[in-house]
């Protein structure tokens, strides 16, 4: 169980999630890298090797966790990391599993989330299966709250009051696409 | 005259009385409504260092943080006819761990989130509150507040956000706000500010961040920084070859709760946090002064000597609750002493001297596998390495890494001069290392978050467990044990013999015979209680008021407990409420 691999490259990845993704185009002040995903935005990794590169539906296979992401405008080579209520994880899923809120967001199976607990505004890391029931969910290791991201994210245990923000896609000339601003409030809750 | 103290003096004018008649009286006065304090009592020094029996404006009541309350009205005859006199919902949730502080019939009362509520300590009736405004890409691994300092005519709130905001005692409006470390970078304040001779002092937390621990004090007018003590020398300083290469820099060794003071000696004793990662290996070294006690000048902030409780800490058992001051007469000899019962489950008594803090005696308040004793002249307690956690391997541990007792405090009663433990018992728990890159701003662990575990020893009977030791002898005097609960509150002592407590996840606000251990009164609340009790006296009646709140670490107990299908409550409300009680007439 110790030793399970999807396991251990979640925890990497949590450690390397906000790590701060250089972009040659703008200034580290720039407005536009704090400003939310916008339609048309890419998504480039956030962390590991490939940190800054273009994520693309080939990167995603179901069964695996998370990619960890920032939203790119890449007409204006901006990677959107001046705010960390932009991180995004991605996550390929069985489309046959997604409900009805869900499946018109999803490009092939692949949905997208914030990465920010809506309880107490901590980086949502883990993958892994549920408190109660079998099925692997999103995790924030911070008060205990998992979100499932079949059902757009919704919370299914612990202290979160809503549900995670969803970015809708689509996939445009085989690349990875936002297609519509985040539906939904990002960020903890303040009272 | 407000219209809030005329509803005040409406009802003092009749017999203090808890019943349906008062009630009424109560209810047909003028409506509350918010409005600025008028006569407030100035909080001098001389106050604070001799405060009148009837308040509470310590964060333990006094400087010497024993948590004991002279006030004897309600007492050990009389306490079972207790009844709740007033409450106030806050409107808040996650963990309410702050004392109600009462100043001359002013409350003030801090919740998570940074707010701040100025309660007439008698009615209930609000005069003014305060709100944060935090930021909205603020993450808060302890979203909580534990009160506001009281100087003068001013407070001071230390904030989530990590900064110092002092405001007019009067009307809440805020006076100063100082940027105290970068929010972003793990650094956040929850602690209840300490204030000496007109020094504002906090101590930062975030050492699961990495951080390197520090105390700041600030000038109580105009919030000028006086002075900054890192708690992990820097290089030069003594103590900074008890690490190796750069991990000082990162080291941990935070300092998230109130100290307490010496005011013969002027001597601040403050608390320090567990070394950062949690596994020893990636820190060699004693890592001074994580998971020790320091003892600092508060006019210059310079540290005169320190105790280390123990070396090279790689269980999470950061030593922040401040020992007690408390004069002990042991072996045919007096002394002054500091007592701290740990987190690393050994209750310590410590000599403190001017010049020294001095190992007397140690023993374990609850199980465990970790130490295999204490040396005798040096304190130092000797580690078994099979339960130790290391690099790339799962070790398990007795107590977990909750301790034998948290951050909530206990209690020394002056008329028994037993000291009052809120213990928890038969938790285990283990994890593997991992060295992992520092990230600013995200955990650093050293392991995998979701593979922290809580366990039970087989055969436990029991979890949370209030105990009352003689310090004098180092004799266990009794124990109430909780079942089906973690003990998670601090624990406040009156002259009336009374032993207080919450922490249970059955709601229950408790008092226990302070001398017997009887349960003589409890009371079901909307919440959990975390925070501590308190107890002050307005026009001649004595009250006990705390706050209701559950969240923050006793909920991760509670989830981790419920996680592993023991049969334990897994459903504890949240939401902030303040009881208030008085024994009926």
């Amino acid at each position: 169980m110790h030793d399970h691999p999807t396991r251990r490259s979640v925890v990497f990845g949590t450690l390397a999630a906000c790590a701060s993704v250089a972009s040659a185009a703008a200034d580290d002040d720039d407005p536009r890298k704090e400003k939310r995903p916008q339609k048309g935005d890419l998504l480039v990794f956030s962390e590991g090797e490939r940190e800054g590169q273009t994520i693309t539906p080939n990167d995603l296979k179901i069964g695996e966790p998370p990619i960890h992401a920032w939203p790119k405008d890449a007409a204006n080579a901006i990677v959107r990391d001046g705010s960390r209520l932009n991180e995004v994880l991605v996550i390929r899923l069985d489309p046959r599993e997604l409900d009805e809120d869900t499946l018109p967001r999803a490009a092939d199976g692949i949905v997208a989330y914030s990465a920010i607990c809506s309880h107490a505004g901590c980086p949502v890391t883990a993958w892994i299966k549920a408190t109660e029931g079998n099925d692997d969910v999103f995790k924030c290791m911070c008060h205990n709250s998992e979100y499932d991201p079949r059902r757009g994210a919704q919370v299914v245990f612990g202290p979160a009051p809503r549900r995670l923000a969803a970015l809708p896609l689509v996939i445009r000339d085989g690349a990875l696409v936002i297609a519509a601003p985040f539906i939904g409030k990002v960020g903890g809750q303040q009272g | 005259m407000t219209i809030t103290s005329t509803a005040v003096k409406t009802c003092a004018v009749k017999k203090w009385l808890l019943s349906s008649t008062v009630a009424f009286t109560c209810l047909t006065a003028p409506a509350a409504v918010a409005g600025p304090i008028e006569n407030y009592s100035p909080v001098t020094p001389a106050r604070l260092e001799n405060p009148e029996p009837g308040n509470w404006m310590l964060y333990r009541r006094t400087y010497d943080g024993q948590g004991y309350s002279p006030l004897n009205q309600i007492n050990t005859t009389n306490v079972k006819n207790m009844v709740p006199a007033w409450t106030f919902a806050t409107g808040v949730i996650e963990g309410h761990e702050a004392p109600p502080l009462v100043n001359n019939g002013v409350m003030f009362i801090t919740t998570p989130m940074g707010q701040v509520i100025a309660l007439n300590a008698k009615t209930g009736d609000q005069y003014w509150r305060y709100k944060r405004e935090l930021p909205e890409d603020l993450f808060q691994l302890h979203p909580t507040n534990r009160g506001v300092g009281l100087w003068q005519d001013k407070l001071y709130l230390a904030t989530t956000d990590d900064h110092l905001v002092a405001l007019d005692a009067k009307t809440g409006k805020v006076l100063w706000d100082k940027k105290v470390q970068d929010y972003k970078k793990g650094q956040y304040l929850t602690l209840m500010p300490l204030i000496v001779d007109g020094k504002v002092m906090v101590g930062g937390s975030g050492g699961e961040f990495g951080v390197r621990g520090y105390v700041v004090a600030y000038d109580a007018e105009d919030g000028k920084e006086l002075w900054r003590t890192f708690t992990i020398p820097g290089e030069g300083e003594p103590g900074h070859d008890t690490w190796s290469g750069d991990d000082w820099k990162s080291g941990g060794g935070s300092a998230w709760m109130t100290g307490t003071y010496d005011k013969d000696t002027k001597t601040v004793y403050w608390g320090v946090g567990n070394a950062a990662p949690w596994p020893g290996g990636m820190h060699p070294g004693d890592n001074l002064y994580t998971s020790s006690v320091i003892a600092l000048d508060p006019a210059t902030g310079k540290i005169k000597t320190h105790f280390q409780y123990h070396q090279n800490d790689s269980w999470d058992w950061d030593e922040v609750d401040a020992p007690m001051l408390v004069d002990l007469q042991r072996d045919g000899r007096s002394f002054k002493s500091l007592i701290h019962p740990g987190r690393d489950a050994i209750f310590w008594v410590l000599e403190r001297t001017p010049e020294r803090i001095n190992y007397v005696n140690g023993w374990n308040f609850v199980h465990t596998d970790v130490w295999k004793g204490i040396e005798p002249e040096t304190g130092r307690p000797i580690v078994d390495p099979e339960h130790k956690p290391t690099l790339g391997k799962r070790v398990d541990f007795c107590p977990s890494l909750w301790g034998g007792k948290d951050w909530p405090s206990a209690a020394y009663s002056q008329n028994t001069r037993f000291v009052y433990v809120p213990a928890n018992e038969n938790f285990c728990g283990g994890f593997t290392g991992e060295k992992v890159p520092l990230v600013p701003g995200q955990l650093w662990l050293g392991t995998k978050p979701e593979d922290i575990g809580l366990t039970v020893r087989p055969g436990a009977d029991h979890f949370g467990e209030l105990q009352a030791w003689d310090p004098a002898t180092g004799k266990k005097v009794w124990a109430h044990n909780f079942p089906k609960s973690q003990l998670f509150g601090s624990v406040t002592a009156t002259a009336g013999d009374l032993v207080l407590v919450g922490g249970t996840n059955d709601r229950m606000l408790r008092a226990f015979h302070a001398k017997t251990g009887e349960l003589l009164w409890e009371q079901k609340t909307n919440s959990g209680i975390m925070g501590m009790p308190v107890a002050y006296e307005v026009d001649g009646t004595q009250y006990i008021a705390v706050q209701s709140g559950w969240g923050v670490d006793a909920q991760r107990i509670q989830d981790a407990l419920a996680k592993g299908n023991i049969g334990l409550e897994d459903n504890v409300p949240q939401g902030g409420v303040v009881w208030v009680f008085a024994v009926k007439k």
